[in-house]
């Protein structure tokens, strides 16, 4: 069931010239919010723009008693919505509707958990990491970036014990190249009796050459895809995904309501 | 306060519907709001047999607006009667049935299944869809076309009959008239303005399906309009919508002569609006000294209006 807040900014911190983190005053949703789901913010009051934007609850803040305070976002500034939520201050409220969405399966030891990111796909797995490391599963984040200093976050996983394989396009940081490479290299090095769950989220070719590459070596793949959103809710029909069906058809659903996270095998990638 | 409505054989609570197609089957919001609190549900149209809509893109975002053409996905009539019905029923909600149709035999053939249903309070008969060829709004253009289909499934049901009239002709009214002379207990209106946008650094269109439906606030005048030129052609009710966000929004139409308000876009905004709106509106009833929500509509005070911009 989800609430809408008019969540305080507590902080905004910047990570570079487009990309923050906003954290927001939210116990409510802090509480109810799984790995892998999202809230619907709008960052503007009046009707330019209009609409919600969907994003990914990135990490749940606790006071120190360990008691839930707050979400944060990871945001990308590109467009409006995205620049508002870039240059919101401390102080100012944002109404924020959540949780939303289908989370992750977060798998249990023996289970390995690899999470690949690309870009601001990074967003979901902040706490998905947190609950993967508090069940003591073996987790390690592929994380791909255009260049080094669009890499952000990375002592916090290390901090959670989380292994670390980066690339990036210009060879800045890590291997040089996409993400899916290494990831390729290790699904083919994996004994095939130890189970890996694969987590993905990131552009669109991405996910498809991930699900791909799961799908090669029979392993689970869960992806969580990003597509414009009207509601969140279930209301509007915009945001769906074209699955495949048993006939050989595709059958969209609403990324709202079937995901944000969907099985890499079920969709069909064009 | 008195906001109950009455439209044909149909009471509503009050005079505050979720307008079809962006409330879902209403099921999707039944754990967030209490769905017998709405005067009614207008659900998602519905054919015959399922459809799968347009590819995605299917929205746009625009000033004050957005652009839509989601290609009436759906279930399917007798899916959504199996499926959706029971809970809506339980949850005691209101529910309007956006009825639509490639042919005047699937309309009714639609509607029939519906009337055998219990607890379908009426069918809002959508002739205006703008974003699919071979459906509905073929009908909803033309005046022979409107009389046709209404006519038609008025012999098969005795629901409350509302036919949902299209904004993208010249003269709405005359098709507010037709549908009244064919048996329709109300009309519904307005359906999307048909526009476009362009992506002018690929200048691909926006959405996939390269034109679609205009709605939210950035419609609303041209709709208060068009309620205003359709209450003085006919006798039966209006059900007034296009942009309403707020409660004065809901106001305007209620006063150009609009007996029930649908909304839409905003729903997508604010899912709570509901009880926002139904403060807002008694805030302003207790103000202007009313105690029943009817005795406002109709109300404009046109020749006032005329005297003030001469003084
Ligand atoms: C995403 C979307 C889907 C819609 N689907 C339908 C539909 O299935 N049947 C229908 O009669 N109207 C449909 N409409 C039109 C709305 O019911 C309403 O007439 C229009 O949006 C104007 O109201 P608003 O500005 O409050 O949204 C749809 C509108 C939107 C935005």
């Amino acid at each position: 069931m989800p609430v809408d807040v008019s969540a305080e900014v507590i902080a905004n911190t910047p990570l570079s010239g487009h990309y923050n983190v906003l954290a927001l005053a939210a116990p409510a949703i802090a509480a109810a919010a799984a790995p892998g789901q999202f809230v619907m913010v709008k960052a503007s009051r009046g009707h330019d723009p209009l609409l919600r934007r969907p994003f990914s609850v990135f990490e749940v803040l606790r006071d120190r008693r360990g008691l839930p305070l707050g979400i944060s976002l990871l945001n990308k500034r590109v467009g409006p919505s995205t620049s508002r939520v870039y240059s919101a201050k401390a102080g100012e409220t944002i109404a924020c509707l959540g949780p939303l969405g289908r989370p992750f399966t977060v798998v249990e030891p023996p289970a390995d958990a690899w999470m690949v990111a690309g870009g601001v796909g990074l967003a979901p797995f902040a706490a998905l990491a947190e609950a993967l490391r508090a069940r003591e599963v073996r987790t390690t984040l592929f994380y791909g970036a255009r260049r080094s200093e669009e890499l952000f976050y990375l002592d916090f996983f290390r901090n959670l014990g989380v292994a670390l394989e980066i690339t990036t396009e210009d060879g800045s940081a890590g291997e040089q190249g996409r993400i899916v490479r290494p990831l390729e290299r290790r699904l083919a090095a994996r004994d095939p009796d130890d189970e890996v769950m694969v987590y993905a989220c990131g552009p669109e070719g991405m996910l498809a050459a991930t699900a791909r590459a799961a799908r090669t070596y029979d392993r689970p793949c869960e992806v969580s895809v990003e597509r414009i959103m009207g509601c969140g809710m279930g209301g509007c029909y915009s945001c769906v995904v074209p699955m495949r069906t048993r006939s050989g058809g595709v059958h969209h659903v609403r990324s709202c309501l079937a995901g944000p996270v969907l099985r890499g095998d079920d969709i069909s990638w064009e | 306060m008195d906001f109950s409505v009455h439209i044909g054989s149909l009471t509503l609570k009050n005079p505050l519907i979720a307008a079809s197609g962006c409330f879902g089957y209403g099921v999707e919001y039944a754990d967030t709001i209490d769905l017998s609190t709405l005067g009614g549900v207008a659900v998602k149209g519905l054919f015959l047999s399922e459809r799968e809509g347009h590819a995605a893109p299917r929205i746009v975002e625009t000033p004050a607006g957005m652009l839509n053409a989601i290609g009436l996905q759906g279930i399917g009539v007798r899916r959504f009667v199996d499926e959706h019905m029971p809970e809506l029923r339980a949850r005691r909600a209101t529910v309007i049935v956006n009825v639509c149709g490639t042919t005047i035999d699937e309309y009714v053939e639609v509607s029939r299944i519906l009337s055998d249903t219990e607890g379908v309070g009426a069918i809002e008969l959508n002739i205006s869809c703008p974003n699919i060829k071979e459906g509905g709004i073929q009908f909803g253009c033309s005046l022979t076309g409107t009389f046709d289909v209404v006519n038609a499934v008025r012999h098969v049901t005795t629901l409350p009959l509302f036919p949902k009239l299209t904004p993208n002709v010249t003269d709405v009214a005359s098709f507010a008239r037709a549908a009244e002379d064919a048996g329709a207990d109300a009309v519904s209106l307005v359906n999307t303005f048909l526009a476009m946008v362009i992506d002018v650094e690929t200048r691909r269109p926006s959405i996939s399906n390269v034109v679609g439906g205009l709605s939210g606030p950035a419609i609303r005048p041209i709709a208060v309009r068009m309620v205003h030129e359709c209450r003085q052609a006919v006798k039966i009710p209006i059900i007034g919508m296009g942009g309403i966000a707020e409660a004065r929004d809901a106001l305007e139409f209620i006063i150009a002569g609009a007996s029930a308000v649908q909304v839409g876009t905003a729903n997508f905004v604010d899912p709570f609006i509901w009880a926002k709106l139904l403060d807002g509106m008694t805030d302003y009833m207790r103000r202007h000294g009313l105690s029943s929500i009817g005795d406002l509509v109709g109300t404009l005070d046109a020749a006032a209006r005329e005297a003030g911009s001469h003084a």
